[in-house]
C-alpha cells in the first residue's frame, strides 16, 4: 500500500492525477435524486467508446476506393476474424448513438437543464448533436451501397440549392461532378480523423463544463444553494462510487437491448442497415426511392415540406440551429416540468409527436397527403421554439420545493 | 380539422398504403438449420445459377463446413469454375461477352437476398410466365421485363398468365390472376416449389453465412448479460443503502 501511495504521490507531484479523480468522480456531487433519464448521459459516452475502437478495427480491412470499399465490407463481414461482430457493433452502434442522445436531449427539455447557468453546457452539447451528425453522414458513405452512394448525392447536391455559389460549393465538396472515388476517401478522412477529433474535443468540454456548473436533476433544485458545514451539497452524492455502480446497472442493461440488435436483427428491419444499402453504388441506377437512415428523416421530411427547395435548405437548417437558441427562448425561470404550467406541457408533447411524425413521414415516398401533414407538424416544429417566449411567460408555476424530492 | 385527422389516421396505417401497388410476394419458408434443404439449393445454385452469375464473396470451402459436406463432395459436384475450394464463387463468363449477351453483367448473387429479401427470391422464382414481346420469351410478374431468361424451366416448365382485366377509376390494367401450363418440367408443382424454396434458402446463407453462427451465439451473450445484471443490481443496491 504504502509503495501505491509513494508512486502517486510521485505523479501527483507531477500531474494533477488524484485531484482529476477528485474533482471528477469521487469528490464530485451529484444530486441523488436522479431517474431513467439520468443514464443516458454515460451511455453516449460509452457509444462514443464503443464507436471509437470497433471504428479502429474496421479501418484494418476497409478499403476507402470506389472499386474495394462494397467488397471489402464483405471481406470483414465473412473474412476477417470477429468482422462481422464488430461491423455489427459499429452500424447497431451508430444508430444506438443517435437513440442515446435523442433521449438524453429529451431529458434536457423536461428538466430545463439548458437554462442559466448551464446554457453553454448546453451549447456544447448541440455542438455535439452537429458533429455526430456529420460523423453519421460521412460514415454512411463508406459501405458503399446504393443508399450510401445516392443518399450522398442527394445531400451534397443541397448545398447546390444556395444561390450564386451553390453549384461551385456542391462541386468543392464532392471534389468531382458526382459521388465518386474522390468523394469516397476525403469522406473517409473526415470519418475516422476530423469528425472524431472534434467530436471527442466537444464531449470533454462538455464535461468539463458540467462539472463547472454541476448536474440539474428531476426537481430542478440547485442543490449547490444548501451545503452542509463542510461546503459539501445536503442533497449530493460523491459521483463514484454511487452513480457509477448505478450506470453500470443501466449499461448492463443497454448492452441487453445493444445484443439483441446485434446478434439477431442488426439490419432492424431495414432501419439500422437499410436492404438497398447491400446493392452496390451504381452511379448509372438511381433508386427509386432515396431515404436517409432513420435518425435524419424528421429534418429530411421539413426539407421536402417546404416547395422550394433553398427555403427548404434554410427551414432544414434552421430546424437544427433554433435549439441552440433554446436558453434563451424559455423565459421561465422554473426548470422542471413537474413545476411548470400546463403551457409548457402541451408543447412539449406536440413537439415530440410532430418530431416523430417528421420522422416517419421523412421515410416515406411523398404523397400529397403526407405533404400536408409534414407541413402541419413543420410548422407545429418551429411554434414550440419560435412561440416560446410568449406561452413560458404565462405558465402559472407550482411552488418549487427548497430540496430534491425522492 | 377533418382532413387532418383523415391524414393523421393514413399516416397510423402504413401497411394499408405499401400494400397497394406490386405483387402480393409469398412467404419463403427459409430455414438455416435444414441443412438437406441447404445442399439442395447449393446443387440448384450451383447447376443453374453459377453459370452466369457469380456470388463472388462466398468461398465453397466455407459452404463446405457450414453445410456439413466435405471439400471433396463440394469439388465434384459443386465447382465447375475452379478447382480450388479456397476460391470464391466467381462465374466462368467474362463480363464484357456477358454485357453483349444479355445488355448488362447479371448482377452478383452474393447479398441479394439481403438486398430484396427472401420473399421476394422465392416469388420471383415462381413467377415466370411466357411472354413472346421478350427477347427470351419469358417475363416475370415480380420483375416486370427482366433480362433473363427462365433458367429453370427445365424443372417448372412453362406457363402462360391468367389475365383480368380490373377497372379503377377510368383506368384499366391487366392483372395476373394464376398461371396455366403450356409445357411441363419435370417437375410437380410442389416439387418445383420445394425447390425454389431449397434455392432461396440458399441465397439467404450465402448472403450472410454467419447467421446462424450470430443467433447462437447471441443467446450466451444475452445469458452473460442476464448474471451480470443480477449482480451489478445487487451491487448497487448494497451502495445505496445508506441513500436517503
Amino acid at each position: 500500500m504504502s509503495v501505491m501511495n509513494s508512486v502517486m504521490g510521485w505523479v501527483d507531484d507531477r500531474f494533477p492525477a488524484s485531484k482529476m479523480w477528485k474533482e471528477h468522480l469521487s469528490e464530485y456531487y451529484a444530486p441523488k435524486n436522479f431517474n431513467f433519464w439520468y443514464f443516458f448521459g454515460s451511455l453516449a459516452l460509452l457509444v462514443l467508446v464503443l464507436q471509437i475502437v470497433t471504428g479502429i478495427f474496421l479501418t484494418m480491412s476497409y478499403k476507402p476506393d470506389a472499386a474495394f470499399a462494397f467488397s471489402s465490407v464483405e471481406y470483414i463481414m465473412r473474412d476477417v476474424n470477429w468482422g462481422w461482430l464488430i461491423r455489427y457493433m459499429h452500424s447497431t452502434g451508430a444508430s444506438a448513438f443517435f437513440i442515446v442522445v435523442y433521449l438524453h436531449m429529451f431529458r434536457g427539455l423536461i428538466y430545463g437543464s439548458y437554462k442559466q447557468p448551464r446554457e453553454l453546457l448546453w451549447i456544447f452539447g448541440m455542438l455535439i448533436y452537429l458533429a455526430l451528425m456529420a460523423e453519421a453522414f460521412f460514415g454512411y458513405l463508406l459501405p458503399w451501397g446504393q443508399m450510401s452512394y445516392w443518399g450522398a448525392q442527394v445531400i451534397v447536391s443541397l448545398f447546390g440549392a444556395i444561390p450564386v455559389v451553390g453549384d461551385e460549393l456542391s462541386l468543392w465538396i464532392r471534389g468531382d461532378f458526382v459521388i465518386s472515388d474522390v468523394t469516397l476517401n476525403r469522406f473517409f478522412a473526415f470519418h475516422v480523423i476530423a469528425v472524431p477529433f472534434v467530436l471527442v474535443a466537444l464531449v470533454v468540454a462538455h464535461v468539463l463544463a458540467l462539472h463547472e456548473v454541476g448536474s440539474n436533476n428531476p426537481d430542478g433544485v440547485e442543490i449547490k444553494k444548501n451545503k452542509d458545514e463542510n461546503g459539501i451539497p445536503k442533497d449530493g452524492i460523491p459521483f463514484h462510487p454511487y452513480y457509477t455502480v448505478k450506470d453500470i446497472v443501466g449499461v448492463v442493461v443497454f448492452l441487453m437491448f445493444f445484443s439483441i440488435v446485434v446478434f439477431f436483427v442488426p439490419e432492424m428491419g431495414g432501419y439500422f442497415l437499410e436492404h438497398a444499402n447491400f446493392e452496390p453504388a451504381d452511379p448509372l441506377k438511381t433508386p427509386l426511392h432515396i431515404a436517409p437512415v432513420w435518425y435524419f428523416t424528421p429534418f429530411y421530411a421539413i426539407l421536402r415540406a417546404i416547395p422550394d427547395k433553398f427555403l427548404g435548405v434554410v427551414t432544414m437548417g434552421a430546424a437544427v440551429v433554433i435549439l441552440f437558441f433554446l436558453p434563451w427562448l424559455d423565459r421561465n425561470p422554473v426548470k422542471s416540468i413537474r413545476y411548470r404550467g400546463w403551457q409548457y406541457k402541451v408543447m412539449l408533447t406536440l413537439f415530440v409527436i410532430a418530431f416523430v411524425v417528421l420522422g416517419y413521414l421523412g421515410m416515406e415516398a411523398p404523397s400529397p397527403v403526407k405533404t400536408f401533414i409534414a407541413q402541419v407538424a413543420t410548422a407545429i416544429y418551429f411554434a414550440f421554439f419560435l412561440l416560446m417566449p410568449i406561452y413560458t411567460k404565462m405558465e402559472k408555476n407550482k411552488p418549487v420545493p427548497e430540496r430534491v424530492t425522492q | 380539422m377533418k382532413k387532418f385527422i383523415y391524414a393523421l389516421l393514413i399516416a397510423a396505417l402504413p401497411g394499408l398504403t405499401i400494400a397497394a401497388g406490386g405483387v402480393q410476394l409469398d412467404k419463403a419458408p427459409v430455414d438455416l438449420h435444414d441443412k438437406a434443404s441447404l445442399q439442395r439449393g447449393a446443387q440448384l445454385f450451383a447447376n443453374y445459377c453459377l453459370s452466369c452469375h457469380s456470388a463472388q464473396y462466398m468461398r465453397f470451402n466455407r459452404m463446405a463446413r457450414d453445410l456439413e459436406m466435405s471439400d471433396e463432395q463440394v469439388r465434384e459436384n459443386l465447382m465447375f469454375t475452379t478447382d480450388k475450394v479456397g476460391e470464391t464463387m466467381n462465374v466462368a463468363m467474362p463480363e464484357d461477352q456477358a454485357e453483349t449477351w444479355f445488355g448488362t453483367a447479371p448482377p452478383d448473387l452474393s447479398v441479394l437476398a439481403r438486398a430484396r429479401g427472401a420473399d421476394y427470391l422465392y416469388t420471383y422464382f415462381r413467377s415466370f410466365y411466357v411472354d413472346d414481346s421478350r427477347p427470351f420469351g419469358v417475363n416475370n410478374a415480380v420483375f416486370p421485363d427482366v433480362g433473363m431468361p427462365h433458367a429453370l424451366w427445365e424443372l417448372e416448365g412453362l406457363k402462360k398468365p391468367v389475365l383480368e382485366t380490373v377497372v379503377h377509376g377510368d383506368q384499366e390494367t391487366q392483372v395476373i390472376t394464376g398461371y396455366q401450363q403450356v409445357t411441363e418440367g419435370s417437375m410437380t408443382e410442389a416439387e418445383y416449389d420445394r425447390a425454389a424454396a431449397d434455392l432461396t434458402n440458399f441465397m439467404v446463407y450465402i448472403a450472410e453465412p454467419i447467421r446462424t453462427e450470430r443467433e447462437r451465439l447471441g443467446w450466451w451473450v444475452l445469458g452473460f448479460l442476464g448474471v451480470f445484471f443480477v449482480f451489478a443490481y445487487l451491487l448497487k443496491k448494497e451502495y445505496w443503502r445508506d441513500i436517503h
